[in-house]
Parts: C-alpha cells; structure tokens; sequence
C-alpha cells in the first residue's frame, strides 16, 4: 500500500518523512550515504578513481599529454575537466551530443578547478613557451541516483592524486622531449576541495545528499566546495526557493564536517596504495 | 493582455515615445558617495563604500516589436536586451502537465554559445522558475532570450534584471521580483558592489547573487575564487542592502510607464 501511496502522492509520501526528521532510505537529514573510493584502478590511465555515493557512481580517468602552451600564458599547461552522462547511467539521458546537465556539470567541475586552484597550473609546464602537459580528465556517470556534482568532484581529487607524470627533458640539440618512463612523481596537490550538496524541500527543509528521486521533488538545491582551510571556492545555487543567511551558516558547518570526512577517507585509501 | 497596453501608450502625448523607459540616473548619482561618473578604472575614484555605490542604470521596456515582452537594462556600460514570448505553444516533448515549461536562451556578443552560456541559462532559467506562477499557464511555453550588447562587468547580473523586466513587461504572472547583485572581493578583502570588468579581473574573489523582492531570500549564487564564510556573509548582507536600490528603480520605473500625467 506504501508503494501505491508513493506512485500517487510522491511529495506526500516525503512529506510523511520528513516530519519525522528522516528519510525513505532510513537516513537522517544531515546524514551521508556511504561513501567508498577505489584509486587506481584503470591501469591504461595516468590516474584514476571510481567513487561510489551510495547508489552514484562515477569514475574519473586523467590522461596526460604534450600541448605547447597557451601564448598568453607560456609558462601554464592546461587541466581539461569533461563530463559524461551516458544513457547507461539513467533513463532521462540520451545518447548524442552532451545535453544540458553533462555540461553544466563540466562547467562546474572546471570551475571549481580554477577557483579552488587544486593543482598550480605552473607546475605543468616543462619548457616555458615550448612545451607543457595537459591533463584531460573524463568523468563518466556509471549510475546516477543524485548528488552528481559531490561525485565528480571527489572522484577528480582522488583522481588527480593519483595521477603520477614521467620525467621530461628537452633534449638541447635535437629539441625533442625525452621522456623517461621511469621516473615518475605525483603531482603537487594544494587544496583539498570537497563539494557538500543540499536539496531544500518546501522552501524550510535543508536535506544533505539528494538521491535521484529526492533532487525531483525538491524545490532547489545547493552546493558548496570548500577547502580545508574553511575557504569557499564555489557556492553554487541555481535558483530554487529562497534561503536567508542563518540557512547558508547551518549548510556551511555541515560542508566542514563533511570535508573532514572525505579527507580521512582519501588519506586512509591513498595510505593503503603505498606499499605496492 | 498586448493589446490593452497598445491602446494606453497611443493615449499619450506625442512628445514621448511610446513604452518608454526610465533612465533613472539623477537619482542614482544622489544615492552615491561620490559623484564621480568614471568608474571604469575603478582606481581613483574615492572610496566606494559598500551597500550604496551601484554604477548607473537605466532600463528600457517595450522597444521590440514581436515578443510579448521586452528589456533593455543598462548597467554602467554593461547592457543586455531581453525579450520574453509567452505563454505560447510548447512541443509535446517538452510539456509539463500542470506547469509552464519556462526556456532561457542567452547569445554572447561574439562566437556560438558555449558550455559557460548554457551554465548562465541554467542558472536564469532555475531563477525566474522560482518565482514565476507556472501554475496559472500549464501546458504553455515561457521563452527569455538574453541578447548581450555590451560586457562591461557584473554581466550576469545585468541578464538577471533584464530578464524580470522583461517578464513584467510581458504581463508574465510572478510571485515577487527578483534583482542581480555583483561583489568582487580583492585581495585585502575590500567589497566593492557592480564592479567593473577590470575590478572584475583584479578581484580575489567575485560572486553574483539573485536576490528575492518579498524579503530579500537568496535564490541564486554563482561565486569565482576563493573567499571566506565571514566574507560570503558580508557580501550577502551588502547584496541585499543594494537591492533595494533596485527594487526601487523597478518600481519607479513602472510607476512612470504608468503614470497618465
């Protein structure tokens, strides 16, 4: 009879919910879904992690490549983030050219590139005007139940601190580049940032980590990256309902506590690779 | 609904013309600190304090002839057309059964759109969804199309005005109004609000919000660069503290348009 009512009256049957203080899947309203990492796993890549939220899952792959530098910036190389909704991740997306929501998603996550500046893009330059590396990251939605953006965003950052790049040296009298598989070092990561989403149901209600069907009914949604120095570098709500400035302080302790849990989670992860 | 605002702007004198806007900049400059108009090298121009010092702005309503609504709204030298067509007949592929379906299309100045325009009409759209009364007009299509004449920073705030103006000049049901805000933040944490596209470049950290005109509720943000939880606070309070300003051009004027004197 449950299943009939929530076919009928979804937003009711929420409602019935949330004036208990918790949600369909037994969550409280601050609370995470499971959250688990696996890095490294596509050996073809130069980095890579699959990050599962729950039901979401997302994978990022970072290849690294040669590319002269932009002549305004000579001594920049480039980080291109793109990501993919396939229809294999859920019904309401089809095949063909990126829509709406793959590519405000990649906007996003180039954004929150720049902003929260992970990775000095100084460092990837080999030759200054000549020569630089530039890392493409793909992100691909395997499934998608919500909260693509916290998804993405950490499977970028575990991703990325995976990626190991080879020694390049520019050989003076030929004036190739001579890479050396061998040597490899990892990238020098600066900032952690951790994006922390809410759906704000019935103009009120502040809930953290929307699933597929809560993202439906509610009536806006937030998200917020921060750093672990408590600094914002994107604070991204795309209209919705109305929130004062006492809701945006309760979303930004919840993001604090959440960066300190993606970090332990990452660092526990990264921890365990290191013996190989 | 066109046709009865047709007939009231032909009742006017000849002398103006028709549909006409408010170039409200006399009262602008009053609410100012200083009245200094170059503002574009946002150097030498003495303390812009926040909450009051917003560049001058005029809007024009009515000047195109085919959509049901249009807008012109001049920031500084930042300026964006709109117009608005609808409720009209939406595809059975985009209908929705009990709400109109709102589209935003936004045209740079130069080049094909890109990802970064489809991000802004995401953010537009999910705006003016917030406040439009979709309910009144279902099965119906509401299109905004933002046409950007002239970049001279804060510009997505510049579409955001251009877009409610347009809405309201397109008789569009709302439930309240909604403005656009810019703060720029630079590095020794110094607001400035509306900056322009140099303050822009210089600035540590840049954020735009859509405020709400009921009780001044955050329905959009959009920030670049880094910047703090007190300084987000600020930015927010000095944001909504302006909008007023604005809220109170939009009335002023539609109270002109209006007005049979």
């Amino acid at each position: 009879m449950a299943a009939g009512f929530k076919t009928v009256e979804p937003l009711e049957y929420y409602r019935r919910f949330l004036k208990e203080n918790c949600r369909p899947d037994g969550r409280e309203l601050g609370e995470f879904r499971t959250t688990t990492v696996n890095i490294g796993s596509i050996s073809t890549a130069d980095g890579s992690a699959l990050v599962k939220l729950g039901n979401t899952t997302v994978i990022c792959g970072v290849k690294a490549e040669f590319a002269v530098p932009p002549t305004d910036a000579p001594d920049k190389g480039y980080v291109v983030p793109n990501v993919d909704l396939p229809p294999l991740c859920s019904s309401r997306f089809r095949s063909g050219p990126p829509g709406e929501e793959a590519q405000v998603a990649s906007q996003f996550i180039a954004d929150v590139i720049e902003n929260s500046q992970i990775i000095q893009k100084e460092d990837l330059c080999i030759s200054s005007g000549k020569l630089a590396w530039v890392l493409y990251c793909d992100l691909i939605c395997l499934d998608y139940d919500g909260n693509i953006l916290d998804a993405c965003t950490f499977a970028l950052l575990a991703a990325l601190k995976n990626v190991q790049l080879p020694e390049v040296r520019i050989n003076e009298e030929t004036a190739l580049a001579e890479v050396n598989l061998k040597k490899k070092s990892y990238l020098n990561i600066r900032t952690h940032p951790v994006a922390t989403s809410f759906a704000v149901f019935d103009d009120t209600l502040l809930i953290v980590d929307p699933t597929g069907e809560e993202e439906h009914l509610a009536t806006g949604t937030l998200t917020v990256v921060m750093d672990e120095e408590g600094r914002l570098s994107c604070l991204h709500k795309p209209g919705g309902s109305g929130l004062t400035g006492a809701k945006l302080q309760d979303c930004m302790s919840r993001a604090v506590t959440r960066h300190k849990e993606v970090k332990k989670l990452m660092d526990e992860v990264i921890k365990s690779m290191t013996p190989k | 609904m066109r046709s009865e605002y047709l007939t009231y702007t032909q009742a006017r004198p000849a002398g103006r013309k028709s549909g006409l806007h408010v170039g409200c900049g006399a009262m602008e400059g009053a609410m100012r600190s200083d009245d200094k108009v170059c503002t574009e090298t946002g150097i030498e121009s003495s303390s812009r304090g926040p909450g009051c010092s917003l560049r001058h702005f005029a809007c024009e309503q009515n000047l195109l002839s085919r959509p049901d609504g249009s807008a012109a709204f001049l920031q500084g030298d930042t300026s964006v057309l709109a117009g608005v067509y609808g409720p009209a007949e939406v595809k059975v592929s985009k209908e929705i059964f009990n709400k109109a379906t709102l589209e935003v299309i936004l045209r740079p100045k130069i080049g094909l759109p890109g990802v970064a325009e489809k991000s802004r009409e995401r953010l537009i759209r999910n705006t003016c969804q917030a406040v439009v009364l979709g309910a009144l007009h279902p099965r119906t299509s509401i299109t905004v199309v933002l046409q950007v004449v002239s970049d001279a920073g804060s510009l997505l705030a510049c579409c955001l005005n251009a877009a409610c103006m347009a809405l309201v000049d397109a008789g569009v049901p709302m439930r309240a109004l909604f403005c656009g805000v810019t703060c720029a933040l630079d590095s020794d944490g110094t607001l400035v609000l509306d900056p322009t596209a140099k303050q822009e470049k210089e600035a540590r950290a840049v954020l735009t919000f859509a405020l709400d005109s009921v009780d001044r509720k955050l329905l959009m943000s959009t920030t670049k660069g880094l910047y703090s939880d007190a300084e987000l606070q600020q930015c927010l309070a000095a944001a909504q503290t302006a909008s007023q300003h604005v809220f109170r051009f939009y009335r002023e004027s539609l109270q002109r348009r209006y007005s049979k004197s």
